[in-house]
């Protein structure tokens, strides 16, 4: 049997909040073990839409997605790639009246955020986005939002923290957690044993047993935002594109392919892994030919889905078991996950070094449920506020 | 019984209509989906129009086969729902769906039979995209679907039997032939020796083709190792290395591929279970000796189950109709399924000995420069790969995928899978089995965005 | 310059069409793509080199053999039966 690996910090799940939580620990100085059940970025953190947006956020994120903001123009320095970010501005658009009074009200919720919101009504729209057609009644333009590539982003938080010293171990499931009055013990993929002062519970969609194990249930559903991929074409969409209401999402890659979502997919049997249905893929591609006239032509290569962990109200989990001293929980992002990211990891950085962080995350955490649930024991699950997912 | 049955074909070559046919002597009314305008597959395409050539012409040795199978599939016509041109783009639980030109819809399906047969294998090497350059199959169907060769003075090169074939079928139409280059050495030829007691004609034919070929004077050289094509607008000539010494030959056309690889995407999408098949260097879905793939229902038969030809695909096709209607409580003639595998037997037991005679030109994939494009629809290359071993510690071809994009772009890894492969398990030292295979993902070929659903899609 | 060379099927009754504005004629039974490629070299820039390529595997594999009409609809050029007044264009600017 191989000899106990003994960490200050071992972090369940290499997802995006797990990796840049490793790597910003390995820089704090303290030794770290990520592990994951298969690649480190595969699920959510590497197959979602590769919106970097802070526009519709709760304002409650808010803060927690301005501190992530500041850190994807450094990612060169920070992980040795760009990650294909380009800061092209957030544009959401209504489609009708009741929509855009939606949109403006937001702008007053977040004035004084920071995010320079600019609401562009219809002829101003057309004549600044010429290649958006059909009935759209106006828009709302964050411009310092922007996009990215989760499979490159996620995958290369991860390798920058093993170059920085932290234990990746990557196809190691872990099968048992438990708390012991001197640290916690894992076990993981066939025989790796560890122990370790601060656990991170960052499994994403996988998170729910894991904090159920610590007397902590949630209610974690499993979302699948599908997408579609255009083969390339001459680059038009200057700009990353949201709905009120949802429906649609778009963006177009430096190299030309544009990825559209807004439908979602399904499980695949016995396996971690979604497919999107030909119905929605149709939809979407259908949806994007009408709002896009440069699309008319165009065909989609592919279609892809990820598997996402999404919370009765939308926000995530993040912050301090109310059970277990050290331990952390981080997830349920609820397919907005990819901007905040790499905050989040700061964050959890942060919370084990500090026991808190500068920025305020009371809105996340995991005992807001435990509440709601003695208050209105009757009442039913909040509905989601918005249908718009994935971005 | 009937009523409910209501299996799907896909692919109307030699496996896909004689699953048809036997199905239709029992009574039960398939759908057949193919891509092509007419049935035939790639090795029995039709002509578009009716021109001047026989099917002697057109097929050679094998015009009575073609025109049997040709004859067969106008006979079931009226009792298959038949649908050319249609792409079956998805397949999930008991549905799939298919596209013909601008619509797409949902078909049900009882069983499904995967016929879709495999397309060339091919490695890159330096200037393979250039135009002129084809593969063995894409010259193959210049000739004898559109009656055109591929240049005035073509070079075939690469290893399988399909390379003489193609040389020879040249040769009798009139076309230039400047050489044929073949990767293996002569000595690899002998283990055909073997297979004489196998499959006589097979052999037979294979020695007249390479003898017609050198009668009429066109070089054919062996141990070759394709160096690169010159010329940048088009083909211009060939260079290759031959016993440590580089040669060129000008040409204005090239024909190459390394045997075939199977059509297996929609058996990944089915659920089916893959294995890794060592003969063909493929893994490919696994299924039992009748064609019964993991998943209840789904069957295949053909080349798309394992690399074995023409001859197999009709036999396999024919069996695995008979397997369904089995399993679908029909009563069967028993008999006939033995001397069906009996047959199909001595055609695997001959595969093996073609594999020695055609082998793979294994150090490809350690020798091949860091500046060749490996995948053609993206644009990566070689090297790209090798970089992200060495600085990524990539030994999965999804993470490779992922990280490099080969494999990624329109043709969704069908020209580059193979290849890649090959390049990943060498520059990580692992065996070729465990770098993996790409996952199939929908649409399995472009489809148009503004395509019409006609109902739900599945 | 053409680079497939036309063996058979010469006396099929000639199909005429239109590439890049230019009256041109296949014959009946053509693909696009043999059409084409017995009248030029090139069928379009590939995607992120701009090098030219004109087609590979001939049986809708490969995907290499994409052009446009006048109308700017995509067509893949071997599995697509010319038809008479096809006005059809080849890919020969680089994509921006």
């Amino acid at each position: 049997m191989s000899p106990t690996l003994l960490r200050d910090v071992a972090i369940i799940g290499g997802g995006l909040v797990g990796s840049s939580a490793a790597l910003a620990l390995r820089r704090m100085g303290f030794s770290v073990v990520l592990l994951d059940k298969g690649f480190c970025g595969a699920q959510a953190s590497g197959v979602n839409y590769g919106g970097v947006r802070r526009q519709g956020r709760p304002p409650e994120q808010i803060a927690l997605s301005q501190r992530a903001h500041a850190i994807w123009p450094r990612l060169n320095e920070i992980i040795g790639i760009d990650g294909e970010f380009v800061r092209s501005g957030h544009l959401k658009l209504a489609r009708t009246e009741v929509e855009m009074a939606s949109l403006e009200a937001y702008a007053a919720r977040v004035a004084e955020l920071g995010l320079d919101l600019e609401l562009i009504g219809s002829n101003q729209l057309r004549e600044r986005f010429p290649w958006i057609a059909g009935n759209v009644t106006g828009a709302s333009l964050c411009p310092g939002d922007g996009h990215a590539n989760p499979r490159l982003v996620s995958a290369a938080f991860a390798h920058a923290a093993r170059l920085a010293g932290a234990d990746v171990l990557e196809h190691t499931p872990v099968s048992h957690v438990e708390k012991a009055p001197d640290g916690f013990y894992l076990s993981a993929g066939s025989a790796t044993q560890i122990k370790a002062q601060f656990v991170i519970n960052s499994a994403g969609a996988w998170a729910g047993p894991f904090a159920e194990a610590f007397g902590e249930p949630v209610p974690l559903n499993r979302i699948y935002p599908s997408m579609i991929v255009t083969e390339p074409l001459n680059v038009f969409m200057d700009v990353n594109i949201g709905a009120e209401g949802g429906g649609i999402y778009a963006r177009q890659v430096e190299r030309g392919n544009c990825i559209v979502g807004g439908m979602r997919g399904e499980p695949l049997a016995a396996s971690d892994f979604s497919r999107p249905t030909g119905s929605g893929a149709v939809t979407i591609m259908n949806r994007a030919a009408a709002l896009f006239p440069p699309l008319r032509h165009a065909y989609a290569i592919r279609f892809w889905s990820g598997t996402e962990g999404e919370m009765a109200d939308r926000n995530p989990v993040i912050g301090f078991s109310r059970t277990t001293p050290n331990l952390i929980h981080a997830f349920g992002f609820s397919g907005a996950g990819f901007q905040i990211a790499p905050g989040v990891g700061e964050v959890l950085a942060e919370l084990v070094r500090d026991g808190e962080s500068r920025t305020p995350i009371q809105a996340f955490a995991i005992d807001r449920f435990a509440r709601t649930a003695q208050s209105s024991r009757a009442g039913s699950v909040p509905e989601p506020i918005k249908r718009e997912t994935a971005q | 019984m009937s009523d409910i049955l209501r299996p799907l074909i896909v692919g109307a070559g030699p496996a896909g209509i004689r699953a048809a046919q036997t199905l239709v002597g029992a009574g039960i009314r398939p759908i057949v989906v193919d891509e092509a305008p007419s049935g035939g597959g790639q090795i029995y395409r039709q002509r578009i129009v009716p021109d001047e050539r026989s099917p002697q012409d057109l097929y050679g040795s094998e015009a009575a086969k073609a025109t049997a199978l040709h004859e067969t599939f106008a006979q079931i016509r009226d009792r298959i729902d038949y649908l050319p041109e249609t792409l079956v783009w998805n397949v999930r639980d008991k549905a799939a769906d298919v596209a013909t030109g601008n619509r797409t819809r949902r078909i049900d399906f009882s069983h499904l039979i995967l016929a879709t047969g495999a397309t060339d294998r091919v490695l890159p090497f330096h200037g393979w995209t250039t135009p002129g350059v084809f593969t063995l199959g894409g010259s193959q169907i210049a000739l004898k679907s559109q009656g055109c060769a591929i240049g005035e003075q073509v070079v075939f090169l690469g290893s399988g039997p399909l390379l003489y074939l193609v040389a020879w079928q040249y040769v009798k139409a009139g076309a230039g032939v400047a050489a044929v280059l073949d990767t293996a050495p002569f000595s690899a030829k002998f283990h055909l020796l073997r297979g004489l007691l196998a499959q006589p004609a097979v052999v037979l034919r294979g020695f007249r083709y390479a003898a017609e070929l050198m009668a009429r004077g066109v070089p054919v050289h062996f141990g070759v190792q394709p160096v690169r094509i010159e010329g940048k607008a088009r083909v211009e000539g060939i260079v290759w290395r031959e016993r440590g010494k580089e040669r060129r030959l000008a040409c204005d056309a090239v024909g190459y591929g390394f045997a075939l690889r199977s059509e297996t995407q929609l058996g990944d999408l089915a659920g089916c279970r893959f294995i890794f098949d060592a003969r063909d260097r493929a893994w490919r879905p696994e299924c039992d000796m009748a064609g019964r793939t993991s998943v209840p229902g789904i069957y295949i038969a053909g080349d798309g189950a394992g690399i074995a030809g023409a001859d197999a695909a009709e036999l396999a096709g024919e069996r695995v109709g008979l397997i369904l209607l089995e399993d679908a409580g029909f009563s069967v003639d028993r008999t006939r399924i033995s001397v069906l595998e009996r047959r199909l037997a001595a055609i695997h037991r001959f595969r093996d000995v073609l594999e020695a005679a055609f082998p793979f030109p294994d150090p490809w994939a350690g020798s091949i420069a860091d500046d060749v494009t490996l995948c053609r629809c993206e644009e990566i290359s070689v090297g790209h790969v090798r970089a992200a071993v060495r600085d990524q510690g990539v030994f999965e071809l999804n993470r490779l995928k992922a990280l490099t994009r080969v494999g990624m772009g329109r043709c969704q890894g069908r020209m580059c899978g193979s290849a890649a492969a090959e390049v990943l398990a060498t520059a990580c030292n692992q065996s070729l089995d465990s770098v993996g295979r790409l996952r199939a993902q929908p649409p399995i070929k472009p489809l148009p965005l503004e395509i019409a659903a006609d109902g739900e899609a599945a | 310059m053409a680079l497939l060379k036309r063996l058979a099927r010469q006396k099929l009754p000639p199909i005429a069409f239109t590439l890049n504005g230019q009256a041109c004629s296949g014959r009946a039974g053509d693909t696009v793509l043999t059409a084409l490629l017995t009248q030029v070299d090139c069928l379009r820039l590939s995607d992120f080199s701009h090098e030219p390529r004109a087609g590979f595997c001939q049986m809708g594999a490969c995907q290499d053999c994409w052009i446009l009409t006048a109308e700017g609809k995509r067509i893949r050029a071997c599995n697509t039966v010319l038809e008479p007044g096809m006005n059809l264009r080849t890919i020969a600017e680089p994509r921006s």
